[in-house]
């Protein structure tokens, strides 16, 4: 039910009772998922354009230019909850609702990223939900056709009851095809084509329909929405059919609040109002009710604003794709949202009350003070173990087991493949080079520092492949904004991915808030997750680095500084000791430092690179152990740290290099005033490691076996 | 001559087979919807990859009873090639134009990787641009590749020379570990007993250009273009 605040306001613009289908419009449209109520302000804060943006916030998807003829669009969702109660499906959908967004812009689908969160797989409900959210994914986007390039899987008790279900997906357009969702004119006509309305999914937005329909049955449906990609892969083809024939005036995709969110959205953002025969929409059921109609959220539709002589044209491509398609209303001069059922009118609201009414507004956030320890664990002796055991975390491990159920190379333009620091697809000759996720455990601990650092992190992974910044997409996974607390970490966590983004240059060009995430059934509540999506550019896909070392005597080099900060680092939960010591902090000068990279891997100097974070300078030295080993010396990094210290701290804005060409690398560096250190040299079939008289050496077989875990772990299960 | 690849619903990778043949070999292709079953003034067909009706019912079954297989089957009796990648191979084995059956998985889970391939037959319209025994890298990408016949039927494939490639290791050794899916024998694509016709469940088209990563399955394309102008 519409809260009493809602009711009363609504009640008051409206000077009489919205009936039983109006309440229900309004609970799905005003919904925290549609209308961002509690975010809205926090969100606001966030910069969006610059240069490159076409298209900010607020539309299906984002548009960014590519070059002169070509843009990029790009949206991030989550799908958490479905995935929760029903992993397959929940999961799947969340796919397919991104690549919509995408599609209606006119825009093909290139590339998907999937940020994911689970509890620890030891307990078996996690093992099932890991297992059939890959495989949700895995089924949906393999048969639409579209890769997943990247993504990130991170392990952690408060996920359990709670995981997280987070997609980016990338579409490119030519520059003159982009459609948006702003209806044109009175007088077009809408037409509704893919898949028919059932009742899966009603009122996914918000609740079950019990109350308003009187529907005994309903409290029994799930309000989870079931996909059929091949309905999915057919209703993209026959979108960009539409779109590419000109005709197309705007479209979106049936998403959150279904038909009455897509429709009034659409006739708002164009100043103009919508009037639907809820009767003409195609059903797959009987004796649906027009509420029912409205907000059922069945997947793979897709509206249409076409002049009255196209009409005809959309009805024969959807035709030629064995889709539904249906005229079921207009475009009016008038600016209500009006619905007609069985020749009466059912629904006749304000549209701007409808799509912009909500109150939004700031809620209580508390400072939390973490106790903090700063009396350091005592340091295991046996350091080569130690390695292992965070190599061999299922959130260090290799991923190997998820991405290789992806079809990662389907579109024929996946340079970087899965498992690399970035994804880098190419488009004509450049590359657009991609990156997600983020990291919860510092963001719990600093969120402020955890937002910061998530784009910060991000941008170095795309430094890696000599890119910059373009363009930043978030979505923010949290707890329950009602608890004061958890809204400090909200906000908190915005701010620091904002002046982040600003400190680089980026624009935060979409976005979405998922709240709530709490379970009784564990007892959790999750800890902060503001997961992004950055893309960016490479110009020169033949020089660009690999992520392991390739060539013996290559010289290798550490950029930035390793600090004493090792609170929330895997090392330390390794150690039971995640809350002992600083958290981990970016460097002043991080936009000079990102770029210095940039310019270096440009300039074709280096050999092989990767960036420093989980797991520290142990875990990416090991990564890079693939095909070579090397000798490295680390005696002289930090005096003041130990040698566990200087393996594992998490400080951001670290890399590794190779050059053949040391002296014109290090004067790039040195010009530049970046921090760096010579550690050693690319050499032999091990690693090893020395500070002082220390020495550890680990076989590359060692290595691979220790990241092998999670597959293994899973495989044999 | 004039190739047409066919585009069924959920045919997905029918694009990037066109990439290879316009825009890198220069070569006459064209995208053909299923629903025109005219295949008339073509001199090849490729049946691409992807999820043909969705990989409803069975992968390839429907597919294989559209009525413009029945256009694809006269060509391929008129001699002319007939490629089938990936779902393609799926389609010809559940049209009878190809011997045998694709199942699920040993593992059964979708696989994308890199495998190792032994070119068995250099001596077919498809492989005469390598050598016989030439170990290749080309990637796959599938859940029902596992290919499976009776050991009668495998003896005739065999003595027929019908056994295109092998999944092998990076030495050309046969090894368990090197078969992704289970496939007897190691078999990764079978030719008909004429040679004009070959199924195959890696992908070609994305081992064609060196940066992503491997171009010998460029020469598949090229023996093709071989054998048309030598025709």
């Amino acid at each position: 039910m519409l809260p009493k605040s809602d009711l009363d306001f609504i009640r008051n613009e409206m000077n009489r009772e919205p009936n039983l289908v109006e309440q229900g419009c309004f609970l799905n449209l005003w919904s925290e998922h549609c209308s961002y109520r509690s975010s809205a302000p926090l969100l606001k804060t966030f910069t969006t354009s610059g240069e490159n943006v076409i298209i900010g916030p607020g539309d299906d998807a984002a548009i960014v230019r590519f070059d002169e003829e070509r843009v990029i669009a790009i949206g991030m969702e989550s799908h958490n909850h479905p995935s929760y109660v029903d992993p397959y499906n929940g999961a799947a959908t969340g796919v397919g609702g991104i690549v919509r967004d995408i599609v209606s812009m006119g825009a093909r689908p290139i590339a998907l990223m999937d940020p994911l969160y689970f509890g620890e797989l030891k307990v078996q409900k996690n093992l099932y939900l890991f297992e059939h959210v890959i495989e949700g994914i895995s089924n949906y986007g393999n048969c639409i056709g579209v890769p997943v390039i990247r993504g990130e899987t991170l392990f952690h008790n408060s996920y359990s009851g709670n995981p997280l279900v987070n997609v980016v997906c990338i579409g490119l357009a030519q520059k003159d095809n982009i459609v948006t969702a702003t209806a044109k004119s009175a007088g077009n006509k809408l037409v509704l084509i893919g898949a028919s309305t059932g009742r899966d999914g009603l009122g996914g937005a918000s609740f079950a329909s019990k109350d308003l329909c009187h529907d005994s049955e309903a409290s029994d449906r799930p309000s989870v929405q079931i996909g059929d990609p091949y309905t999915e892969k057919l209703l993209i083809e026959a979108t960009l059919e539409c779109i590419s024939k000109g005709i197309v005036k705007s479209c979106r995709d049936l998403g959150a609040a279904g038909l009455a969110g897509a429709s009034s959205e659409m006739a708002s953002k164009g100043d103009l109002g919508v009037h639907i025969v809820a009767n003409d929409v195609v059903q797959r059921e009987a004796d649906m009710t027009p509420y029912e109609i409205l907000i059922s959220e069945s997947q793979e539709r897709m509206l249409i604003e076409v002049e009255p002589e196209d009409v005809n044209t959309i009805i024969d491509i959807a035709t030629k794709y064995d889709l539904n398609s249906s005229l079921i209303g207009n475009i009016t001069e008038e600016k209500l949202f009006k619905v007609e059922y069985n020749n009466e009118i059912v629904a006749e609201i304000p549209i701007k009350l409808l799509t912009e009414g909500a109150t939004i507004f700031e809620r209580k956030a508390s400072e939390i003070k973490h106790t903090t320890n700063y009396e350091k664990p005592d340091a295991p002796n046996n350091i080569k173990n130690s390695i292992l055991d965070v190599l061999s975390a299922h959130t260090i491990a290799s991923k190997k087991w998820i991405y290789s159920q992806y079809d990662h190379e389907v579109q024929i333009r996946t340079v970087a493949k899965p498992g690399d620091d970035a994804g880098v697809i190419r488009i004509g000759d450049k590359g657009l080079v991609t990156s997600c996720g983020c990291n919860p455990i510092h963001t719990y601990f600093d969120p402020y520092s955890g937002g910061y650092g998530t784009v910060i992190e991000n941008a170095m992974n795309i430094a890696m492949k000599g890119a910059k910044g373009l363009a930043i997409v978030d979505c923010l996974n949290f707890g329950s904004p009602e608890i004061p607390e958890i809204y400090w970490q909200l906000k908190q966590a915005i701010l620091g991915l904002g002046d982040a983004a600003r400190d680089l240059s980026i624009p935060v060009v979409g976005g979405n808030v998922s709240l709530y995430n709490q379970s009784e059934e564990h007892n959790t509540s999750i800890i902060p997750t503001p997961s992004i999506g950055l893309v960016g550019i490479t110009e020169n896909l033949d020089i660009l680095p690999n992520s392991f070392f390739v060539d013996d005597e290559d010289i290798i080099i550490l950029i930035g500084e390793t600090k004493d900060e090792m609170r929330g680092s895997e090392y330390y939960r390794a150690l039971d000791a995640e809350s002992t010591g600083k958290s981990p902090t970016v460097p002043k000068d991080i936009s000079e430092l990102i770029d210095g990279i940039v310019n270096l891997i440009n300039a074709g100097l280096v050999s092989s690179s990767k960036d420093i974070s989980n797991g520290g300078l142990a875990t990416t030295l090991c990564e890079m152990c693939q095909l070579k080993g090397a000798k490295v010396d680390l005696s002289h990094v930090n005096s003041t740290l130990k040698f566990d210290e200087i393996l594992f701290s998490e400080s951001y804005g670290r890399a590794i290099i190779t050059t053949s060409n040391p002296l014109k690398v290090k004067k790039e560096l040195d010009s530049n005033s970046i921090p760096y250190l010579e550690i050693g040299i690319v050499c032999g079939k091990s690693l090893n490691i020395s500070h002082f008289k220390k020495q550890v050496s680990i076989e590359i077989e060692e290595i691979q076996s220790a990241l092998n875990s999670l597959t293994d772990y899973v495989a044999l299960e | 001559m004039k190739i047409a690849i066919i585009q069924f619903g959920g045919s997905n990778c029918d694009m990037d087979v066109l990439h290879i043949f316009k825009d890198i070999l220069n070569v006459n292709a064209e995208l053909v919807w299923y629903k025109n079953k005219d295949l008339s003034g073509y001199d090849g067909v490729v049946l691409p990859g992807g999820f043909s009706y969705g990989d409803y019912l069975r992968s390839g079954a429907i597919a294989s009873r559209t009525p413009i297989m029945d256009s694809v089957k006269k060509i391929a009796n008129e001699g002319k090639p007939v490629l089938g990648i990936c779902n393609g191979f799926q389609i010809l084995t559940e049209a009878s134009l190809l011997d045998g059956a694709l199942m699920t998985n040993s593992y059964p889970k979708f696989i994308c990787d890199w495998t190792y391939l032994k070119v068995e037959n250099n001596n077919t319209i498809f492989t005469s641009r390598f050598n016989e025994g030439e170990v290749i890298k080309i990637p796959v990408a599938h859940k029902e590749g596992n290919y499976y016949n009776t050991p009668e039927r495998l003896n005739e494939l065999n003595n027929n020379h019908q056994v295109a490639f092998r999944y092998v290791n990076q030495k050309g050794h046969l090894t368990n570990e090197s078969n992704p899916n289970g496939s007897v024998e190691n078999i990764a694509g079978i030719t008909n007993s004429k040679g004009n016709v070959l199924g195959l469940m890696p992908h070609p088209e994305r081992a064609a250009e060196s940066i992503l990563g491997s171009k010998d399955g460029l020469k598949l394309f090229l023996s093709m273009v071989d054998y048309f102008s030598n025709e």
